[in-house]
């Protein structure tokens, strides 16, 4: 999306009243149920200060950790499988589920799905998936994509949502009590998780030390879409991998205090194995899909590895001006979910194309975000005249990505020839860990990446590099 | 230019006697007090002075380079900003700044600017000596206020670097709060930005509208007469658009607003 058609979307946005309402209303409440399970703020900052020393040690030794979760996820019967671009992903999915020759799919929320774009692939290959998320089941019945990465129907309000389920639920009367519209939602849906041979869900925390995998919902859906299928698949990013079960709790308590001011949810599943002999329930086989899409790259990027701390709590949504005034669909991709290198709410730069800045202290990991920006910027300005010192022909010059072989673009690097934002510089674009990918690309294969091929990101920037810009 | 006598205290050497106190200090005027709020700037040196501070403003300073790296452009920023590191002599005096945005440029970035590059030390040393104002007079000096104005409802205008960068709105509130006739009615929505952002409100006009139209609608909710801010760059667009509405609110820096109820003028 170009300049000219985010401007468009700004201006649709702003006239509508109602869209400007329902932002700004449910961001106020959010912001006041968020303040209200952290206002001790000397034990917030306790607990930040926890959660980030957990992911930087994640950081420290992510490849091994991704390692060791492989294995001990394969000792407790989870079949790994490693994608290095979404299209990996998706063709991995749609081979599993075209082997149990499923046409169903029921889905739990997944931000990495929508990365993807999952559900088009799929639709596109004849299978039906039907998100069971309520805020994802409205926008999927109106064929919109999620607007906020924690609550995707954000943008909606009663009356709307009555409208929608009238006119796309078959046999759904008009109602806008609360009750009456959940209860047609969980009709459809449950006929559904009976009907669907494959689950599909999201990871928050992948724990390596037990190989298990954490999901936390508050709707049920995402337990009924991992045990009531025959068949689980687990979709997660790189960097969604945590050391230990021990970890859990604190890193638990600032995503769900940070994303819906809860102290817990409603469900946290913890899923370590398929049905074992003897069990009268749960899926016979569980798939665990794990994308790069450009995350060993920002690993590899001192500057930018930082970010991948984000535990994708939708906070900085909530507070950002800007996208309380546009929201979520203005921007042309979710904001925190869909874009081509993996990074956290609003990173995306070029024109127009990010949430405010004066994020800092909201960040509950403290992920280093404004201080990118210029980072980010520099590699996205024009370097033509009209620049905002003006008439400069000169190109800005960003640091430069760590080159695969070793460590020798750490340093302050002139690039002569940056790519346009958005599209990873050309000689990134084979890196190592593209030996794990298809070969030759072609899709089709079962298992495209070679067996024994350990994943590795790039090979690591020394630790605490990426922590130069922290305060 | 010294404090009236009846508000000295005896058991205290006096202000203008303490050694701990900084001689000189260095002013930065920041583009917009220099273009826009010069009363501000003269306001702010005024009253560093009367606490018996000598100010000194250095010939050559322009602009911090904040819309230049704002704006993905270092190398333009650090040509901008190599020139305040020479403008200002390589001694240990304290550079106030009247404006929480510039002084957060200079003092956290800075240093990442020049990284590896030459005077990477020099910036290093400038950035720490970097002060925003109120700060400098609350903490530094611990100015105390008497007020010579008539009564008056205010309400305050935290600017996001003010806030979040620098972390200097207890001084500014606080200096406020001093004012014994002035009544300080806080925005509900303090946090939120007014939509200036810099070179934000240039390139993204119709946001930035809908931004300062809610700030405004929150400032004139207060019932206030004057909206107080530390940056200029916030003030512009604030009363850029109560003008624009005609309505009966003035906005003025607090270094201005402090010298107009302190001086007596």
């Amino acid at each position: 999306m170009g300049p000219e058609e985010f401007d468009r979307n700004v201006e649709l946005a702003l006239a509508d009243a109602q869209l400007r309402r329902n932002f700004a209303f449910a961001m106020g409440s959010f912001i006041a149920r968020r303040q209200a399970v952290f206002s001790d703020a000397a034990q917030t900052e306790r607990l930040r200060g926890q959660g980030q020393a957990l992911k930087r040690r994640v950081l420290s030794r992510l490849p091994e950790l991704l390692e060791e979760l492989e294995a001990n996820c394969t000792r407790n019967g989870i079949q790994v499988h490693w994608a290095e671009t979404p299209a990996v992903a998706n063709r991995l999915v749609l081979d599993i589920i075209e082997r149990h020759a499923a046409t169903r799919v029921v889905k739990g929320k997944s931000m990495v799905s929508e990365e993807m774009h999952l559900n088009a692939f799929l639709e596109k290959h004849g299978v039906e998936v039907v998100e069971t998320d309520l805020g994802e089941f409205i926008i999927q019945l109106n064929g919109e994509t999620p607007s906020h990465i924690i609550v995707p129907a954000i943008h909606k309000n009663k009356q709307q949502i009555a409208r929608i389920f009238h006119e796309k639920v078959p046999g759904a009367p008009y109602t806008e009590e609360v009750e009456e519209l959940n209860a047609i939602a969980r009709a459809t849906l449950r006929r559904k998780f009976a009907e669907a041979g494959v689950g599909i869900s999201g990871v928050n925390f992948a724990v390596a030390e037990t190989g298990t995998l954490c999901l936390v919902e508050n709707e049920g859906n995402g337990r009924m879409c991992t045990t009531l299928p025959p068949v689980h698949i687990a979709v997660m990013g790189l960097e969604k991998v945590v050391e230990k079960l021990a970890d859990l709790p604190p890193l638990l308590r600032l995503l769900t205090g940070s994303a819906t001011g809860q102290f817990i949810t409603t469900y946290v599943n913890l899923i370590s194995s398929p049905r074992r002999a003897g069990e009268k329930d749960g899926p016979t086989e569980v798939h665990l899909v794990i994308l790069d899409n450009g995350r060993s790259r920002i690993y590899a990027d001192p500057e930018l590895r930082q970010t991948l701390q984000c535990v994708r709590c939708g906070t900085c949504l909530n507070h950002c001006p800007v996208y309380t005034r546009i929201g979520g669909h203005a921007y042309g991709f979710v904001p925190g979910a869909d874009r081509q290198d993996p990074q956290p709410p609003g990173f995306r730069t070029g024109p127009g194309r990010r949430p405010h800045h004066g994020l800092e202290p909201l960040r509950r990991l403290r992920g280093g975000l404004p201080r990118q920006d210029p980072h980010h910027r520099a590699a996205a300005a024009p370097a033509q005249r009209g620049g905002v010192t003006g008439g400069r022909e000169r190109r800005a010059r960003p640091r430069q990505p760590p080159q695969p072989n070793g460590a020798a673009g750490l340093g302050r690097v002139a690039v002569s020839q940056h790519p346009p934002a958005g599209q990873p510089p050309a000689e990134l674009a084979a890196g190592p860990h593209r030996q794990r990918a298809a070969p030759g690309g072609a899709p089709g294969a079962l298992d495209p990446l070679p067996k024994g091929a350990p994943f590795r990101p790039h090979p690591a920037a020394p630790p605490g590099e990426g922590d130069r810009n922290q305060r | 230019m010294r404090r009236p006598r009846g508000r000295q205290r005896t058991a205290f050497p006096r202000k203008d006697q303490n050694p701990l106190k900084p001689n000189p200090v260095y002013f930065f005027g920041t583009c917009l007090i220099e273009s826009f709020f010069p009363r501000a700037g003269e306001a702010a040196i005024r009253l560093i002075e009367r606490e018996g501070v000598p100010v000194r403003f250095p010939a050559g300073q322009s602009c911090c380079g904040q819309p230049a790296y704002n704006s993905g452009y270092p190398d333009d920023a650090r040509a901008v900003a190599r020139q305040q590191l020479r403008a200002f002599p390589d001694d240990e005096a304290p550079i106030v700044v009247p404006s929480g945005s510039c002084a957060g440029m200079m003092k956290h970035h800075y240093p990442g600017l020049f990284a590896g590059e030459p005077d990477q030390a020099l910036a290093e040393r400038f950035a720490g000596r970097v002060v925003e104002w109120s700060e400098f007079m609350a903490a530094r000096l611990g100015v105390e206020l008497e007020d010579r104005g008539a009564p008056l409802k205010v309400t305050w205008h935290s600017s996001c670097h003010a806030m979040r960068e620098m972390n200097v709105i207890a001084h500014s509130k606080g200096l406020i709060r001093q004012l014994s006739r002035v009544e300080l009615v806080e925005l509900a929505r303090e946090r939120e930005c007014c939509g200036f952002g810099g070179t934000f409100a240039v390139k993204h006009p119709a946001i930035s509208g809908a931004l300062v139209t809610d700030k405004v609608d929150d400032i004139r909710a207060t019932g206030a007469e004057r909206v107080i801010a530390g940056d200029c760059g916030c003030l512009l667009n604030i009363t850029g658009a109560i003008a624009h509405r005609g309505l009966p609110i003035r906005g003025q820096h607090l270094a201005e607003f402090i010298w107009e109820r302190t001086h007596g003028s």
